[in-house]
Order: C-alpha cells, then sequence, then structure tokens
C-alpha cells in the first residue's frame, strides 16, 4: 500500500530530547556551511581547479539523513556531495586536499570534486552522471540483503536527476526486490537554470515516486529534525525487510549551479528569502534557543570551531604535495590485469 | 569579417541554417536562457523563441529518441548533449536507432548530435575519449572541428545531409578565434585539411591535437625538420585519400589523439596507411596517445596524462634516428 505523508506532519516528528545530539547536529552543519563557502572562493582564487557544486543551503539534508544511519549503512552521492561526504565522517582535511589535487586528498587528487569516496566510512561516492549514484546504492542494497547484512544504503538524487529514466528504473527495482534502500531526493527546484515548473510533469516527485508502489513522503529540507525522523522511520522499515523508502525532500541552494554560473534564472529576492526565512542553520539554532539548549556564546563557540576546522583542511591541502605523476595509473591495476605477458 | 570565438562560429552556421530551414530546431538542457554550457546558443533563445531552443529535462535518452522521431517525420532537429560522456545514456536511441533506421527502413534520419568532447578538468566521467566509438558505427557521421571556420562549415553542411552526424567540438578549442566563411560557405565532410606543409614527416591529429601537431612542427621547424600537419576535420566519413598522399612524400607518420590508446581513429589510420602505402614507409607508423586509464583530476596528473608537442617531436625524432 501506498503512502503519502504530508509535509506538515512530518514537520511535526518529535526532535531527539537530546541536546548534544541536536548541537552536534548545528556544528556538522556549521562546518558544511564553512567547508562550501571557503570551496567557493578558493574556486575563484584558482586553488580549486575545475570548479565545485555548492552544498550551501542543503546542509540539513545531509546531516538529518546521515545521522540517522549507522557507521556501516552505505551513502552514494551526487555531483552536489560535500555535505554528504563531510556528514558521512569524512575529513574535511581528505576533501579539502582532494578539491585541490593534492596528494593527501581521498583519492590522491585523481578524481576531484565529483569523485569523493572513502570506502573506510561507507561513502560510496560522488559521482558525475546525474541519477547514477543512486544506482550505485541500489546494487549495494541488493548485495547487503543477498548477504544478509543488517544495513541499508541510501542514494541522492536531485530534482533534475528526477527526470532521467534510469531513477526509476532503479526505484522500481528496490521496489520490487523490497531492497533496503533509501533514495533521497535533494529537490532545490533547480536543475542548474532549470526550474521544476518547466521541467517536471506531474504534481510532485514524491507522487511521481509513489506510482512505484513503495513509500514516498515529501519532507521540509530545511528542518532537520523533519528528514531524520522521516530517515529513521525509511532505515527501520528497511532493516525490517519492509523494503525501500522514497523521500523528498524540499531544499534550496543558495549558491549557483557551479562556480561561475550567472543566475539570470532567478531573483536575488528569491535566494536572500531562502536564506533569511528557511534557514536550516538558524531553523535549528532557534529550536535550540527556545529551549534553553543554546545560548549566544553556545553559537559562536560552535560557529568558531566550524571555522577552525575548515581552516585547519585548508591550511592541511595548502601545505599537501602534489601527487607524484607516476600515480596516474595506480589507481586502475586493471589496466595491466594480473598476469598478463609483458 | 572580424574573427569569431569557435563557440560563436558553430553559432552562426547554425543561426543561418536555421534562418533558412524552418525545420530546424534545438533541444537540450539549459539552452534557452543560459545558451548551452558553452555559450554556443547564447542569443538563440531570444531569436528564434522556445519551441526552436528548446529546453529538455535531464533526459538524454527521451531527447535523442525526440530528435529520431522528429527527424523521420521531416524535421532536422538538433539534439545538444553538453558533454559527450552524457551520450552514454542515450546510446540505445544513438546507435541502435538513430544510426540504422535509413538503413532498416530506408527513411532518411536527419539528425545532428552537439556535444562537448576533449580532456580537460572535471574528472574521469565527464572526459572520455569515446569519438571514435560513434566513427565505427555504421550510419553515423562525425565531425570533430578544430578551427572557428571548420565549426562554421561544418555544422552548416552537418544540416544538409540525411543521416545522423555526431557533432563533437573539444572543451579547450571553446574560446579559440578565427576568420570563419560567409554563408554559402559549407565544409565537406570526409575532406582532411593540409594546415601547414612539410616534407620530412605527416603529423595527424583532429580537434585539439592539431593544435598539438603543429607546435609540434613548430618547434621541429627550428632543428631543421620539415613536418606537415593534417588535420581529420571528419572522423567518419575519414579522408585516408589526403593523409595518404602526404605520406608519400614525407615516408612517415605520427598520429595524435587524447584517446587512450586501445583501437580506435588512430589505429584505422595507421592500419589503412600500411595498405595503401606500405612501399613508401621509411620508419613505423607512431601513435601518440593518453595512458591506457581514465582521465584524472589533479593538475600535474592531468598535465601528465595529456599529450603535448614534446612527446610528438620525440616521436618524431625516433623515426628520424632509423638507419
Ligand atoms: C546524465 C547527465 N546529464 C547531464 C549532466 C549535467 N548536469 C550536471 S548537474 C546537472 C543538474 C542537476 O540538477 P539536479 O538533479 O536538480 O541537482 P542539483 O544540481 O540541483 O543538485 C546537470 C544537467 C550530468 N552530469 N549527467
Ligand atoms: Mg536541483
Amino acid at each position: 500500500m501506498t503512502e503519502q505523508r504530508t509535509e506538515a506532519e512530518d514537520a511535526t516528528a518529535v526532535a531527539p530530547a537530546d541536546a548534544g545530539t541536536l548541537r552536534e547536529w548545528l556544528g556538522q552543519m556549521l562546518i558544511i556551511r564553512r567547508f562550501e563557502s571557503e570551496s567557493v572562493r578558493l574556486s575563484y582564487a584558482n586553488k580549486i581547479p575545475g570548479g565545485i557544486h555548492s552544498s550551501e543551503g542543503q546542509e540539513a539534508v545531509a546531516v538529518g539523513s546521515i545521522r540517522a544511519l549507522g557507521a556501516a549503512d552505505v551513502v552514494a552521492g551526487t555531483h552536489r556531495s560535500h555535505h554528504h561526504a563531510l556528514a558521512k565522517g569524512m575529513p574535511p582535511r581528505t576533501v579539502m586536499a582532494e578539491l585541490y589535487g593534492k596528494a593527501t586528498g581521498c583519492t590522491g587528487g585523481r578524481g576531484g570534486s565529483m569523485h569523493l569516496v572513502d570506502l573506510s566510512r561507507n561513502f560510496l561516492g560522488s559521482n558525475g552522471i546525474v541519477g547514477a549514484g543512486l544506482g550505485v546504492a541500489m546494487g549495494t542494497a541488493l548485495a547487503m540483503k543477498l548477504q544478509q547484512r543488517p544495513a541499508v544504503a541510501v542514494g541522492y538524487v536531485g530534482d533534475g536527476g528526477a527526470n532521467t529514466g534510469r531513477t526509476w528504473e532503479f526505484i522500481n527495482l528496490a521496489a520490487l526486490w523490497k531492497l533496503p534502500f533509501i533514495a533521497i531526493c535533494e529537490n532545490n527546484l533547480y536543475a542548474v537554470e532549470t526550474h521544476i515548473s518547466r521541467s517536471l510533469a506531474g504534481d510532485s516527485i514524491a507522487g511521481r515516486a509513489a506510482g512505484f508502489g513503495l513509500p514516498a513522503v515529501a519532507v521540509d529540507g530545511q528542518d532537520i529534525v523533519a528528514v531524520h525522523a522521516a530517515a529513521s522511520a525509511a532505515r527501520d522499515r528497511a532493516l525490517n525487510g519492509e523494503g525501500p523508502t522514497f523521500i523528498e525532500a524540499r531544499t534550496y541552494r543558495y549558491e549557483g549551479h557551479n562556480v561561475g554560473d550567472v543566475q539570470n534564472y532567478r531573483d536575488a529576492s528569491e535566494v536572500a528569502s531562502w536564506r533569511q526565512t528557511h534557514d536550516p542553520i538558524q531553523a535549528l539554532r532557534q529550536r535550540l534557543a527556545e529551549r534553553g539548549d543554546l545560548d549566544e556564546a553556545g553559537y559562536a563557540a560552535l560557529r568558531q570551531q566550524a571555522d577552525e576546522t575548515v581552516a585547519d583542511a585548508i591550511d592541511f591541502a595548502e601545505r599537501s604535495p602534489w601527487p607524484d605523476t607516476g600515480t596516474v595509473q595506480r589507481a586502475w591495476p586493471a589496466a595491466e590485469p594480473a598476469g598478463a605477458s609483458r | 569579417m572580424s574573427p569569431l570565438s569557435y563557440s560563436q562560429a558553430y553559432r552562426a552556421g547554425l543561426a543561418e541554417e536555421m534562418e533558412a530551414n524552418p525545420g530546424i530546431f534545438v533541444m537540450g538542457t539549459d539552452i534557452f536562457l543560459r545558451g548551452g554550457h558553452f555559450a554556443q546558443l547564447l542569443g538563440l533563445g531570444e531569436r528564434f523563441g522556445a519551441d526552436r531552443i528548446r529546453d529538455v529535462p535531464i533526459s538524454e535518452a527521451a531527447m535523442v529518441a525526440a530528435g529520431v522521431g522528429a527527424a523521420i517525420q521531416g524535421m532536422r532537429p538538433v539534439v545538444d548533449l553538453n558533454f559527450q560522456e552524457f551520450a552514454y545514456g542515450a546510446m540505445d536511441e544513438l546507435c541502435n536507432q538513430a544510426a540504422k533506421i535509413h538503413y532498416m527502413f530506408d527513411i532518411p534520419v536527419p539528425l545532428v548530435i552537439r556535444a562537448t568532447n576533449g580532456i580537460a578538468y572535471g574528472g574521469a566521467q565527464h572526459n572520455t575519449a569515446m569519438e571514435s566509438w560513434f566513427a565505427e558505427m555504421p550510419g553515423l557521421y562525425v565531425a570533430v572541428p578544430a578551427t572557428p571556420a571548420d565549426a562554421k562549415g561544418l555544422i552548416k553542411t552537418a544540416l544538409h545531409l540525411d543521416d545522423p552526424v555526431l557533432f563533437l567540438m573539444h572543451k579547450a578549442l571553446t574560446g579559440a578565434r578565427g576568420e570563419t566563411g560567409g554563408p554559402d560557405v559549407r565544409v565537406p565532410f570526409g575532406r582532411a585539411s593540409v594546415v601547414r606543409p612539410g616534407d620530412q614527416v605527416t603529423l595527424i591529429g583532429y580537434g585539439v591535437t592539431v593544435r598539438t601537431c603543429t607546435e609540434a612542427a613548430g618547434q621541429l621547424a627550428g632543428d631543421g625538420i620539415s613536418a606537415e600537419v593534417i588535420d581529420l576535420r571528419t572522423l567518419y566519413p575519414l579522408d585516408v585519400e589526403t593523409v595518404t598522399d602526404s605520406l608519400r612524400k614525407t615516408g612517415r607518420a605520427v598520429m595524435v589523439d587524447e584517446s587512450a590508446g586501445y583501437g580506435g581513429v588512430s589505429a584505422e589510420i595507421a592500419a589503412a596507411l600500411q595498405e595503401a602505402a606500405f612501399d613508401y614507409l621509411d620508419a613505423p607508423i607512431l601513435r601518440v596517445h593518453a595512458p591506457h586509464s581514465p582521465v584524472p583530476q589533479s593538475p600535474p596528473l592531468l598535465q601528465a596524462y595529456l599529450p603535448d608537442h614534446g612527446a610528438v617531436e620525440q616521436a618524431v625524432r625516433t623515426q628520424l634516428a632509423r638507419p
């Protein structure tokens, strides 16, 4: 039976009582925010080659969903995945060094922003191809089911990715086979310059997913508590053998699609309005403050910690050596199959 | 005429043909407002309207399928895939439908697929020298302009053909400037151009490697070595005749591309040359290409990955060192 909860219902989800947990979420979101604004700056400064896709504004989707997971759960991302990588526990140092193309980056500089990976933390990569990471996660979920591993796989996709055929092939298979899989669509309203009103037939992405016969929920992606609740419920279902869940998280990207994006497709006032009234960091800060769990000084301390963490990551990337050019091929031993005669 | 950039030249050629033929329309992501990711369609949205500069969701298979269907019904669609790698998601539509329908059903498929190819920043998944795959597929034409003049002249020709054309424009050439031909200049497919004459060695490239070859030829000239440089311009049809004529004169040939060094256009040319002009060869035909590996992102790794003019010069010196 298909279930479609409303945004309002999800928004009322009860926050974990533990103030320490919420403060940790806030601190993680602050690290991501700072990491992203610095990455954009460093791209313009030609420190980061090839540009990046900033996740600023979408922090709650990544932190809220990934904090609902266990260490054994696997996450696969998109082209816009710094927030997923950091939330899954990748050290800001190895991510920043990778963006720089330094030897100390997570793939020794071979991959860059769109090919981040950390297998030790079950982060199965950002991905250059729209919709593709979802498939990697779906296949991972198949293995988890076959191997009876008590874990779930989470794949992210954008609103634009919801228009690729592959996305729905993955969802269909996951639903058909009842895989321990969670698909999270970060609907930030735009795919590059294209607003969903100009790309999406039908009422909503979650509505589209519901047609595949799996629970499909839409949540306020700027409310980390709501995202966390939806992801926790989805994980419980998956671990109980009840199959996949589709979560559409309604969110917004503050920066352009990529570095250098000329944003003539949206009003600056629209961006300002999201920043002022739908900011995930301010929402959580306020929630904590209202409960008496965070004062000005506490917030300032979290910010300072985030800024220092990111400054340290940049310093690390700056100080790190360039990769040895002899490593161009090293990561792909299959280029010379074992036993091949020379 | 004042010089145009590579992107502007493509746009000028396309716009001239769109004025002349109302059946031509363009489909792709982010083309109406933005004018494409390489400014190749900048301003055409305003000029031709949203029906003819038609935004499509991120649905590569659907946009190529829409192009195939519209083409066989008498339209002349141009599907702008943005990066060449996005063709992966539309491979059946490209290679099994577009390429074969003319043969199977005897209906013309006047479809142009424009994409940006070549190796640059962006990581492994946005950089693959896969143009030779398309050239190997019966039913597809493949154009690889290296200059603004050819970007304009070749797209104009493509828009008069009855079969699907992969029109591949190199990332690194986006801003290259040069003179272009007038409204009546159409560059024929299957005619390579000799961009620099010489008589001791033939350097063969396409897209950005024409530049690599020309740089190498300049360096070699400083040492008194005369190299002829040939720009293939289209990979199918392939102008074996021009290359063979050159080899008969020089006795040596070096192919330069960004491929991962297995099969492909360079191998095809090497095979064709030894079939046609074995007795004229003074040295083995050499290939200069990238390592057999996906493409790295880090600046020093990318630089080490890409074939440069130094590698071409070295190949030539190896050939000349033979007794
Ligand atoms: C198959 C494929 N087509 C096109 C692209 C180019 N591209 C990269 S990101 C993007 C927009 C994606 O929009 P969305 O899925 O909404 O994600 P967002 O950028 O908003 O995070 C496009 C068109 C791509 N990387 N892969
Ligand atoms: Mg989006």
